[in-house]
């Protein structure tokens, strides 16, 4: 019998954890410091010459004095491919972050997006050369239109933040073209996304809150009340950030209208609506479109978002530019606001938006086809109506009555007497290996916890989280609070101290003092 | 001392009134790292919002509980912005207002008016 062999089993208590590495080391994930931190001031990992003379616009600054890292390209590779191992991304997990819909990023679009005659294209390019990708834009516009069922859309801006600052500037532009520049307020329920209210500051109008009835949607009559001919539009997200369908969104859209005021829709939650809802026929007046959510481009990292906004007949007339126009010689892009344009308020960016985003979110249309988007809203209801109902009997659902849209909101309740807060529960869920939910928003509900799993995740995926969530809830009520007092524990870094980050912050690197003196490069 | 619905205490002695949030308020707000208090001289109608305060769950509108003229803002807060959750109801302080209607100041409630409302909350 062949006996020599190597150990195929653990054979000690010490495999179970609570083992530290001689040097800090964390098996194969390894700690990795800045860039900066690397060192390598005073090598290069490119062998070039120093170059004759330093470009005279750096002000006399020479490389000598940057402390630049001269990494070689595997330092530099190693860098970053260990941050990424650090990170936590929808490709390693269900991402169930409220309001942000972390859906899965289809490789088609990428394939999609990386053939060449749209990733190889300079803005710049004669619009000769370029139809292919004019038509892609059409085509998405088209999507975009019909699915919101609005007969415009202004494709530039470049995340939904961009595109509310989109619609409320064409909102101004049709106050003031109609004589009405003196309104001057905007209203947002208290359930609003952050950037409602800040958008409407940046556009310089003053905002009013509308009040939230007990069932978690927009209180008519104080909406009614607040109505009048100051207002100049209001901002409601549909479905609201409770995750809950806005069932007197019509008579919100009469009322507003009556006022003389525009009806700006958040479009960050059109994932639990898409294919079932059509926001045009709702009274909206200006929706952004979160490419980056609804229509699976991804969120950062992979490359920019995508902000799309659909406008009414009143409002398209004051659309930015540039937009698509077919003639002679095909399509071509008005891009300057002057002539039957003249109304356009200006635009929102130097080119045309964000292409690689067009190519994905297009994809994704297509490759799902109408039938398909529709059912992209209903698993994605299902999916999150599914965590409410295992979950409701150990957690406390912010609003038990009825099913929920995208999103499923419980309020730290359950939580009380436990000693245990929103903050501990969501870093103890990154030990057991899932990213925390949206915590503390909405604003409206204490201790709010916002979880959309959208369409992504299997029964499988959902079952898992849910038991985790489940083993965690039964833990804190039985009192083990250091477990989460203490996490995360298992993570590359514990829990940070959020409240000296945001106190004291750190924005840029600069080394301490004495402990750098970057040699000059070797010179001729 | 009076309060208000929106968690603000005022104490007034003659016709200055000292603004700031209450324990409460600064509880719920956890952590605060950032105060904007008003400018000197700005005049403010009670209702509006006349100073911010940002803690890492939230940024929140301080409302003027009256109206009035700000005369001084608490310079402490500028660096020290802990101060609030610290002594919210005294060193935390955020305006000083030159009141305008002290009738104003009557309409709002006492302490046990306060606590009472804060248990229907």
């Amino acid at each position: 019998m062949q006996t020599i062999g190597r150990p195929t089993r653990p054979d000690s208590d010490a495999a179970a954890g609570g083992f530290a590495s001689l040097t800090g080391g964390r098996g194969l994930v390894q700690s990795e410091p800045l860039i900066f931190e690397l060192g390598g001031w005073n090598k290069t990992g490119v062998d070039l010459e120093p170059p004759a003379q330093d470009a005279a616009d750096l002000d006399g600054l020479t490389r000598d004095e940057l402390a630049l890292p001269g990494l070689s390209e595997p330092e530099t590779m190693r860098h970053y491919v260990r941050l990424s191992q650090l990170n936590h991304a929808i490709d390693l997990a269900l991402y169930p972050l409220g309001s942000c819909t972390m859906k899965h990023n289809p490789r088609l679009n990428e394939k999609a997006a990386r053939m060449a005659g749209f990733a190889d294209l300079h803005p710049l390019q004669p619009v000769s050369t370029t139809q292919g990708a004019l038509a892609l834009m059409d085509r998405l516009a088209h999507w975009l239109k019909t699915l919101t069922g609005m007969p415009a859309v202004a494709l530039s801006p470049k995340a939904g933040a961009h595109g509310e600052l989109c619609g409320l500037l064409c909102i101004k532009a049709a106050h003031e073209a109609a004589g009405q520049g003196h309104r001057k307020v905007v209203l947002v329920p208290t359930s609003a996304h952050g950037t409602n209210p800040a958008t409407a500051a940046f556009v310089g109008y003053t905002v009013t809150e509308i009040a939230q009835t007990a069932d978690g949607r927009v209180d008519l009559a104080d909406l009614e009340a607040k109505l009048g001919p100051d207002v100049a539009a209001i901002m409601v997200t549909n479905p609201n950030t409770c995750g809950l369908f806005e069932r007197d969104i019509v008579e919100i859209s009469r009322l507003t209208h009556a006022a003389g005021a525009y009806f700006y829709c958040d479009g960050a939650n059109f994932n639990a609506i898409v294919g079932r809802v059509k926001p045009g026929d709702l009274g909206v007046d200006a929706m952004h479109i979160n490419l980056h959510k609804t229509f699976s481009t991804p969120h950062g990292g992979g490359g920019p978002g995508a902000g799309p906004v659909v406008l009414s007949q009143a409002l398209a007339p004051f659309a930015p530019a540039p937009w698509l126009v077919s003639g002679p010689e095909g399509l071509a892009l008005v891009e300057e606001a002057r002539g039957e344009a003249a109304q356009a308020f200006g635009r929102m960016c130097a080119f045309q938006g964000q292409m690689g985003m067009f190519v994905r979110a297009y994809a994704y249309m297509r490759s799902h086809g109408a039938d398909g988007l529709r059912q992209v809203a209903e698993d994605a209801v299902l999916n999150a109506n599914y965590i409410k109902a295992r979950l409701s009997d150990v957690m406390s659902p912010a609003f038990p009555e009825g099913p929920c849209m995208h999103e499923a909101l419980f309020d730290d309740a359950w939580l009380e007497g436990t000693g245990v807060t929103t903050l501990d529960f969501a870093k103890a869920m990154i030990d057991e290996g899932f990213h925390p939910m949206t915590m503390y928003f909405p604003l409206v509900v204490h201790g709010a916890m916002l979880i959309e799993p959208t369409e992504t995740e299997s029964r499988r995926e959902l079952d898992r989280f849910c038991e985790a969530l489940r083993a965690l809830a039964a833990t804190a009520k039985l009192g083990e609070v250091e477990r989460f007092k203490g996490a995360p524990f298992l993570a590359p870094l514990r829990r940070l101290d959020e409240t000296l980050a945001a106190r004291k912050p750190k924005l840029a690197w600069r080394p301490e003092p004495g402990t750098v003196a970057p040699a000059p490069l070797a010179a001729e | 001392m009076r309060f208000t619905k929106d968690h603000e205490w005022v104490e007034l002695e003659g016709d200055v009134a000292t603004i700031g949030v209450t324990a409460h308020a600064a509880e719920q707000l956890g952590d605060v790292v950032f105060v904007e208090t008003p400018e000197v001289g700005k005049t403010v109608k009670a209702g509006d919002a006349f100073a911010v305060v940002e803690s890492v769950k939230a940024a929140s509108d301080v409302y003027a509980p009256l109206s009035g003229e700000v005369v001084e803002a608490n310079a402490v807060l500028g660096d020290a912005p802990e101060t609030v959750n610290a002594d919210p109801e005294r060193g935390g302080w955020f305006a000083k207002l030159k009141v305008a209607n002290p009738a104003e100041y009557e309409a709002l409630m006492d302490r046990a008016a306060y606590e009472a409302f804060l248990q229907t909350q």
